[in-house]
């Protein structure tokens, strides 16, 4: 390791921020974008004109945008989320029940579908093009034919209305025990899993292939090496950092996912509580999760960035 | 030419199927879209093939207006993106310079946050009706294309022709149109092919969580949020919805990867 490995991941990760940065103006910006206003959009047509005038100051929209734009940011910075227009809650306090939910749930599929991605990738490389690489293909390519919440609807019927192995909905609350908590969310997980799975299997045995085809291996399988050795003791370390990318870039695409499947669910996280809001078009909270989401979004992106320049060993030595 | 493989022909016969099913949608429905024919959720019988709706409406004919909704807002939000983005794209890598990379790191920056929550976001202020979902999902996913299409025009404007073509004084307008766009064309309609299923999928995803098509349109999002309820009870009407889509997003990406192929080999590509 050297100066400039960590000169670049130094630049990576202001990057980040500063994409976190643009990106919570572009959806401060969004929220802007109608010809009329905020208020007239939330209360409709047939609004009162007092009506539209409290909700004006309540939003703050007698001032300019760019100093909506400054305190809104600047609150953020503080924790200080502002308040839910439907309900008039605290919004930060809301966001940081669900948020430890959602991560609770994404955490729970990363940690099932990442081995098990490597392991089917590896499988797949090891009977190419026999049985269970065309079966492993064949189960991960319909897999992703199928968006994430009709995927949900499919096995909640057979899964738990007519088998009844697990339950439909995914309520958790703060008085459930740990192993209750993880049978709640048996199915979301199984959807998360298998959505992200089949890019991530399909990419680990892409990235194997492409290493199995160096002179190398060869060389090693002539020396009559075992094929499941040559695989994980020679070809894996080379085939690491595509697979971390790819890996890391599915667990940002986890962050979204979960939004469909919290709402299928009815689980009690970020994903259900931003799509609720939208539908109330409760502005400020749909401002507040939209940054959270996209900062997650980046930050894995960032990582994943960073990864790869780190298990790059060609970047270790500069010319 | 070669012969078309038989995995591209049912890709096509199958995604015609359902283009001519969304066209002729009134003639072929043996019901209206809306009209009340039978009790609740009643089981597949003669009078209708797959059963009745959440509130007794036929859902076959539910089915075929619903793949018309969504058929035809993926078809304009795709082509909104291909116009978009592929202007845009080609514009930037013909002019260059700061105006490539000015357009670049807008692009960058808006492909940086993930577009089903930057649409929810603006969904949340923007009144929700069909000419505003195909503005707001072709808009995101143009800069998809933007990015294709600089890319492979950047290869080729520095190529003789184009030079040729620039140095007899020809203007960005035939330079783009006529030089680089026919030669770019063939990886773009591939794109454009995944595109599509992308939208569909997008669109049906927000229908489902009610900020997409508004009752009572039908799409197919929205047949699955309206008999979601039955699925409890044992009721499959809402899984049909997902027999479609899987047929619909099957078929034409095996079109799309033959068209990705074909045009490959014909360039002494990989595949050749």
């Amino acid at each position: 390791m050297n100066a400039s490995i960590w000169t670049l991941v130094a630049q990576r990760i202001l990057l980040g921020l500063l994409l976190i940065f643009l990106s919570s103006a572009l959806i401060f910006a969004g929220t802007q974008l109608l010809p009329g206003d905020v208020a007239q959009a939330i209360l409709g047509q047939s609004a009162t004109p007092e009506a539209l005038a409290n909700l004006r100051a309540e939003l703050g929209l007698n001032v300019p945008v760019y100093q909506r734009y400054v305190s809104w940011l600047v609150g953020l910075l503080h924790g200080d989320m502002g308040t839910s227009l439907t309900n008039g809650q605290d919004i930060a306090t809301a966001i940081g029940r669900r948020l430890a939910n959602t991560l609770f749930l994404a955490a729970s599929a990363a940690i099932i579908s990442v081995p098990l991605a490597i392991i089917l990738g590896l499988v797949s490389v090891l009977y190419r093009n026999r049985w269970p690489d065309k079966l492993i293909s064949a189960v991960t390519l319909a897999s992703i034919s199928v968006p994430e919440f009709m995927l949900s609807y499919i096995l909640v019927f057979y899964f738990a209305v007519q088998l009844g192995w697990a339950p439909s909905v995914a309520m958790i609350s703060p008085s459930m025990s740990v192993l209750e908590r993880f049978q709640a969310i048996t199915l979301p997980v199984i959807v998360l899993v298998m959505v992200v799975l089949a890019h991530m299997m399909r990419m680990t045995r892409a990235a194997l292939l492409n290493v199995m085809q160096s002179a190398y291996i060869e060389t090693a399988e002539l020396n009559g090496l075992g094929r499941f050795k040559v695989i994980w003791r020679y070809a894996m370390p080379n085939a690491v950092a595509p697979i971390v990318n790819v890996v890391m870039l599915n667990m940002a695409y986890l962050v979204v996912g979960v939004v469909v499947v919290e709402v299928v669910f009815v689980y009690p996280g970020m994903g259900q509580y931003l799509v609720d809001h939208v539908a109330k078009r409760d502005v400020p909270v749909v401002q507040d999760c939209g940054i959270i989401f996209a900062a997650v979004y980046i930050t894995l992106n960032m990582l994943a960035d960073i990864f790869s320049i780190l298990a790059n060993p060609r970047l270790r030595h500069p010319r | 030419m070669r012969r078309t493989p038989l995995p591209t022909l049912i890709g096509l016969v199958v995604a015609a199927a359902f283009f001519l099913t969304a066209l002729l949608a009134p003639l072929i429905a043996p019901y209206g879209m809306s009209e009340i024919v039978g009790d609740v959720w009643e089981p597949a019988s003669a009078a209708h093939w797959l059963g009745t709706d959440n509130i007794g409406r036929d859902l076959l004919s539910r089915l075929i207006f619903g793949g018309r909704t969504t058929i035809f807002v993926a078809l304009v939000a795709t082509a909104v993106a291909f116009a978009v983005g592929a202007a845009f794209g080609l514009f930037a890598a013909v002019v260059g310079g700061w105006v490539d990379l000015l357009l670049s790191r807008f692009v960058d920056l808006v492909m940086s946050i993930p577009s089903l929550i930057f649409a929810l976001v603006v969904l949340s202020v923007m009144p929700v009706t069909t000419p505003v979902l195909i503005m707001v999902i072709g808009l995101l996913e143009s800069t998809r294309m933007y990015r294709l299409s600089r890319a492979v025009a950047v290869d080729l404007a520095v190529m003789d022709f184009v030079e040729a073509a620039r140095l007899r004084g020809e203007g960005l307008r035939w330079v783009i149109v006529r030089e680089i766009l026919p030669n770019a064309l063939s990886p773009l309609i591939a794109e454009m092919g995944m595109r599509f299923i992308f939208v569909v999928l997008f669109i049906s995803t927000l229908s489902f969580l009610g900020i997409g098509i508004q009752p009572p349109n039908a799409d197919w999002g929205g047949i699955v949020k309206e008999n979601k309820d039955g699925i409890v009870y044992g009721i499959p009407a809402a899984l049909l919805p997902a027999v479609a889509i899987a047929a619909l997003a099957i078929s034409v990406n095996l079109v799309a990867d033959w068209i990705l192929e074909r045009t490959t080999s014909l360039k002494g590509g990989r595949n050749g």
